[in-house]
């Protein structure tokens, strides 16, 4: 933080601009995304300005990019020449240059979205620069990269128009611990003699940047993971997910036998309770794109289930440890209302069924040696998603607030979680409550990300 | 969920018997025992019974008026008679005992027509055969929620300092909170194996409004498989010395510092076990039991704040064996909802939080004795107090006190309720100086109740000359209660907020307990005989002055009569003996009061107030028998009644120290309406009223006074209150606001206080104080209800 703010400073006395409000600030930020872009346009002066959240140290830190000001630009080898008027080009049709993407940097995966142009001319194809053409090849010709990285193919958005550009987006994770890796990667590539503007949210995005700079030679523009969250998700909703809607529900959720997911879409989403699972997890209540408060969290969230079930079951995946608890049987592991009271609770009206305590049966030794790995991976699952259920709850009848939308990595092909949500809402709330789910679960922080990159052509 | 914590069957540690169980010492009065409760939890079993109690009270009754000369010119005869009260008793102990109790109630249960016992807990069904074969009483089970709630009402109505807030970090770790009459609403957390949220409307409206499956049985169930770890105890043990930061992703951990924006520091825990998701490193066990600990006690603070904010309630008290006086989990219960409600809601646990479902259950095996409708006193004498030191510091101690337990209440005679007259009955607190607090006061204080124990034992022998063995009572009441004073200087919170009214207190309770119900009865019927001879020539002294002359004498006399106070050290020094003993009286009138003005002084305006109407009711505080009573406070009260004031004296119920009784009272106004016009008319037109206060200390609780008293402070429109002496007026409601004129006068008699207060020996406080803003009218609002 104090280093951002010395570093306005040297900016200010150095330079034109000075940072007095929040107003200048805009001002000075769009101006220097401009000198970035090596043009004088002006047009593109409302960077910033959709942020409903006041200008605090984030937009601060948003300029550790700026003053790039690239003089190796002026010197003009050919290539270098040519790449600048593609550049121009691209600024005068209030478009960044290619590669466009979006990084949301978590506490345990990294959510990176790319934009694939389908619509490149052949001039343009002739233009591009080696490594651009290399990295869009690297990244669209595979589905998995190194151990780690997997690109969902079954998420790509196809032919989306962004930016008055024709593309497919692709979706693409790795685990935050192979962050150093992906740096040294973009300095192998050369990332930084691309021009582009990398946009990063997520803690990692301050966490890494200095990594970033000092061995990739890369400044991230760093934004707010929740801004990016609520921008990425309204976007993905409004393209919807290939011609079908984005958004799903589960009908009869108190049932397993008739329970089915449906399809709907979020036509008039506010307001809206987010519940976003990551690592942990954020609640928000949405009241428009740009007006939203976060309501409360727990740090109870998918980072929870997957470090006790790798040290009750030893594990070391997520999808490990998914397929252990959809094997399990968790009433093994937690003591039922009906263990207790021989059946429902009426006095409370509590069903038999009801959990009374999460792993209470785990006090006796003879039931700890009973139970098996997939009962305590089941028991974990089940006892988060509950208790994620209930916070929710709680929040939505405290906001008054009828809608809730779950999203995030926990619910990644976890239709165990999502199905209890659902029924938890349903239930406790006697109907009044409806969970939904969006397909593209964890990667709206990472799409808001590379919106933020668009920003300036998006509303010319 | 209520269930409280079944444990393994197989716990072989529970049956440890090497400390054995005096069940004689605890298990007491039974030979009277009707009426049974017992709550069997996880590794507790509390046990209640109703117990009559006979012991010895003094009484004063007067000499037929015609045969005063012939019983040696005293005024009234004292007589110890039995009399019957009732009793509460409640004991803890672990379950491995369960058996060895059940005997030895069996064998001493004697007069009982008892033919249920009311049962409740977990654990009550898996005893329930062993109860009936042992005490052939057949086990009648009560709803768990119920009972814990009918407790939780009982308690916090009934004992004072009740309820406190945990701060680990302060000086006292306890912060007791005030009784407020006015207990509703309020949220109970109870965390059992798992989480029940309920709120409590009214003594029968309660609802479970949530829960949570993330309880104490999660910690337990959850640590045991993590750590190999069997115990509950030894579980908090582990967490109490674990780096949670090692096993949880901190917001630094993802930020690399604090989520600013958001006001999220970096030291926040973003995700429980975040850091543990990872194949190639282990944790050890301290870690992971207190990242477990953090996780749950957030998870069940963040809900509890969630549910309160919903229903709009402030008090929320917690309990459950997850609970029950770990330190370690209060702390973090405490941390969690200070965390999310910035402050707002305090999070407040129970110092007899471990006694609520078996006092629960017994109320509801007595209803027909309606226990609700009396008032009910904590018997320190009988009762262990709060044991818990954190565990680390004293782990003898703990396990001590996990071996058994105590609790006892007494019925009081009368229903106690507030003086109608505070300003404000929440906020009203006693005591002066909260000794819990104030280290360098509880020294003294400790010290001073031990030096004068000495004292105390001879006055309490010698008031007995004629019963040999009361040298031998005298010599247990010695140990009981220097054993109390040790256990206070070790647990100061023990009984709530240490005071000087509760040493006292405790004092009054052990010397009952041993039956010297009062030591000073003697003394002070030499003192009453003695004094009463001077009253006509003190009268008709002051009499002969000038009106202002005669207020100020007035005032001097109440002031001068209090300095005669035998509970006083000063004054019980040789060099004072004089003084209360055979010399002529008059010297009453020349004892050496400091000279004006005084250390707190606002006679002047206490002067400008008589020139003015008279008040319409005077309710007067009294404190000693003797000179204080007959030629202080008797005089000013004259005056008030010739102003045309109704005067409403109130004195204790029972015997403290040498106060005047009620009792006592009441014989020495009808001597001095003998002798006096005024007095005489006074009472026989009900302008002079003589009302138990409805306590048995040297202090005064304005909170728990007689219901008949508060009664009549309303009917009689009492506009003014006068408090007189060093107990009622400076170690207690030195600072109490009415919402009337009042008046407080003491001469400080400890030279340790008066160089505390900035005075010296025998200075004098004389506080007259007229509520802000409010004139004389106020106290025509407490129209009878």
């Amino acid at each position: 933080m104090d280093k951002a703010k010395s570093m306005v400073d040297k900016k200010g006395a150095s330079g034109p601009f000075h940072v007095n409000n929040g107003q200048s600030q805009k001002v000075f930020h769009s101006h220097v995304m401009v000198a970035t872009n090596g043009s004088c346009c002006s047009s593109s002066s409302n960077a910033f300005g959709s942020s409903t959240v006041p200008s605090g140290s984030g937009t601060f830190e948003n300029m550790h990019h700026l003053h790039r000001g690239d003089d190796a630009e002026c010197n003009g080898s050919p290539a270098k020449r040519c790449r600048l008027r593609r550049r121009t080009e691209s600024v005068r049709k209030h478009r960044p240059p290619f590669p466009w993407f979006g990084m949301d940097i978590g506490g345990t995966l990294v959510k990176l979205v790319y934009f694939e142009p389908v619509d490149i001319t052949a001039e343009e194809e002739q233009e591009e620069v080696e490594n651009l053409k290399s990295i869009r090849r690297y990244l669209t010709s595979n589905v998995a990269y190194g151990k780690t990285g997997v690109r969902d193919v079954h998420l790509e958005l196809r032919n989306l128009t962004m930016c008055g550009r024709t593309g497919n987006l692709h979706f693409i994770r790795f685990p935050t611990q192979a962050m150093p890796r992906f740096i040294q990667m973009g300095r192998d590539k050369n990332f930084s003699s691309l021009h582009t503007t990398l946009c990063a949210t997520g803690g990692g995005a301050y966490k890494f940047e200095n990594e970033f700079r000092m061995m990739a030679d890369l400044e991230l523009l760093k934004l707010d993971e929740l801004d990016c969250l609520i921008r990425g998700l309204l976007f993905v909703d409004r393209v919807s997910f290939n011609g079908h809607p984005e958004c799903y529900y589960f009908q009869n959720p108190s049932d397993t036998q008739s329970c089915v997911k449906k399809p709907c879409t979020l036509d008039n989403p506010f307001p809206m309770l987010l519940v976003n699972i990551g690592s942990g997890v954020s609640i928000l209540a949405v009241y428009s794109e740009n007006n939203y408060k976060r309501v409360t969290g727990t740090s109870l969230g998918g980072g929870t289930f997957l470090g006790l079930c790798c040290l009750l079951t030893g594990c070391e995946t997520f999808e490990e440890a998914l397929e252990m608890a959809s094997k399990g049987d968790s009433t093994n592991v937690d003591k039922l209302v009906k263990d207790i009271y021989g059946g429902d609770y009426e006095r409370f009206g509590l069903q038999g069924s009801a959990v009374a305590s999460s792993f209470g049966h785990m006090m006796s030794k003879e039931k700890r040696d009973s139970i098996s790995k997939e009962d305590l991976a089941r028991a974990t699952l089940v006892t988060i998603t509950n208790n994620i259920g209930s916070i929710a709850r709680m929040c939505a009848v405290n906001e008054k607030i009828e809608r809730v939308v779950f999203v995030g990595n926990f619910l990644r092909i976890n239709t165990v979680s999502t199905k209890l949500l659902a029924y938890a809402m349903d239930y406790w709330s006697k109907g009044q409550l409806r969970a939904l789910f969006l397909e593209h679960e964890g990667y709206f922080g990472a799409v808001g990300a590379l919106m933020e990159l668009l920003k300036t052509t998006e509303d010319p | 969920m209520a269930e409280c914590g079944r444990v393994d069957s197989n716990t072989s540690h529970a049956m440890d018997k090497s400390i054995t169980l005096p069940p004689d010492e605890i298990f007491r009065n039974l030979e009277n025992a009707k009426r049974f409760a017992i709550d069997i939890g996880g590794s507790l079993t509390k046990l209640a019974y109703y117990s009559t109690v006979q012991h010895k009270v003094a009484k004063v009754r007067s000499f037929d008026h015609t045969a005063k000369e012939a019983a040696g010119g005293k005024l009234y005869e004292i007589s110890m008679q039995e009399e019957v009260t009732a009793r509460l008793h409640f004991i803890k102990f672990e379950n491995a005992y369960i058996e060895t109790c059940l005997d030895f109630i069996k064998d001493h249960l004697v007069n009982t027509e008892t033919k249920v016992i009311k049962a409740t807990g977990g654990g009550a069904h898996k005893f329930k055969e062993l109860i009936e074969r042992k005490l052939g009483l057949k086990v009648d089970k009560e709803d768990e929620m119920t009972c814990l709630i009918k407790g939780c009402n009982f308690v916090l109505k009934n004992i004072p300092h009740e309820a406190f807030v945990y701060a680990k970090h302060a000086d006292s770790e306890f912060r007791f909170q005030t009784t407020n009459p006015d207990i509703f609403p309020y949220l109970l957390v109870n965390i059992g194996s798992g989480v029940s949220i309920v709120k409590v409307e009214s003594e029968d409206k309660f609802e479970r409004i949530g829960g949570s499956s993330i309880g104490g049985g999660t910690f337990w169930g959850l640590g045991a498989l993590l750590t190999k770890t069997k115990r509950f105890d030894e579980l908090l043990q582990l967490a109490s010395k674990g780096q949670h930061a090692s096993v949880d992703m901190l917001v630094k951990d993802i930020y690399g510092g604090s989520y600013g924006y958001l006001g999220l520091t970096g030291d926040l825990i973003a995700s429980s076990f975040g850091k543990s998701a990872t194949a190639d490193k282990d944790f050890s066990k301290e870690d992971m039991a207190k990242s477990l600990l953090h996780m749950i006690s957030n998870d069940i603070g963040q809900l509890a704040c969630l549910y309160a904010k919903l229903h709009n309630l402030s008090r929320v008290y917690f309990g459950g064996f997850f609970i029950r006086g770990h330190p370690v989990t209060m702390h973090t219960i405490t941390y969690s909802i200070n965390f999310f409600t910035k402050g707002e809601v305090q999070a407040l646990f129970l110092r007899h939080e471990g006694y609520l479902g078996t006092i629960g259950a017994f109320l509801k095996g007595a209803e027909e004795d309606n226990p609700n409708q009396y008032s009910w006193g904590e018997n320190y004498a009988g009762s262990s107090g709060l044991m818990s030191v954190s565990p680390d510091m004293n782990p003898m101690q703990r396990a001590r006190s996990g071996t058994f337990d105590m609790l006892e209440m007494d019925r009081l005679e009368r229903q106690l309720v507030n003086l109608p007259l505070l300003q404000d009955p929440s906020s009203y607190i006693p005591d002066t100086v909260d000794l819990t607090e104030d280290a360098l006061a509880r020294e003294y204080w400790l010290y001073c109740f031990e030096e004068a124990l000495d004292g105390v034992v001879k006055r309490a022998v010698a008031s007995q000359p004629d019963m040999p063995e009361a040298a031998l009572r005298a010599e247990k009441f010695r140990q009981k209660y220097r054993h109390k004073l040790q256990t206070l200087r070790q647990q100061p919170f023990a009984y709530g907020s240490l005071t000087v009214r509760s040493l006292l207190d405790t004092r009054e309770h052990c010397l009952n307990e041993f039956n010297f119900p009062d030591p000073y009865s003697k003394i002070k019927q030499r003192e009453n005989d003695i004094a009463l001879k001077y009253y006509q020539k003190a009268v008709k002294s002051l009499d002969e002055l000038s009106w202002e002359e005669k207020q100020f004498a007035l005032v001097r006399g109440v002031l001068a009569g209090n300095v005669f106070d035998w509970g006083a050290k000063a004054v019980s020094e040789p060099a004072f003996m004089p003084l209360g003993g055979q010399t002529d009286f008059c010297i009453f009138f020349f004892i050496p009061l400091s000279e004006r003005p005084w250390l707190v002084d606002s006679y002047d305006q206490w002067l400008e107030r008589l020139k003015g109407p008279p008040h319409k009711c005077a309710l007067f505080f009294v404190d000693n028998s003797g000179v204080d009573i007959i030629l202080g406070v008797m005089p000013f009260v004259r005056e008030l009644l010739s102003r045309g004031t109704e005067v409403v004296l109130a004195s204790n119920s029972g015997p403290a120290l040498n106060d005047v009784t009620n009792g006592e009272l009441q014989i020495l106004t009808e001597r001095i309406a003998a002798m006096d016009p005024v007095i005489e008319a006074g009472l026989r037109e009900d302008r002079l009223l003589l009302v138990q206060s409805g306590s048995s200390s040297p202090c005064l609780d304005l909170s728990r006074l007689d219901k008949v008293l508060a009664m009549v402070v309303r009917e009689r429109q009492t506009d003014l209150v006068i408090i007189e002496g060093m107990g009622r007026a400076i170690h207690t409601n030195y600072y109490a606001m009415l919402s009337c004129e009042s008046l407080k006068m003491a001469v400080i008699k400890n030279s340790w206080l008066a160089d505390r207060l900035g005075g010296k020996l025998f200075s004098v406080v004389f506080k007259y104080e007229v509520p802000a803003g409010k004139p004389n009218k106020d106290c025509g609002a407490f129209s009878p209800s």
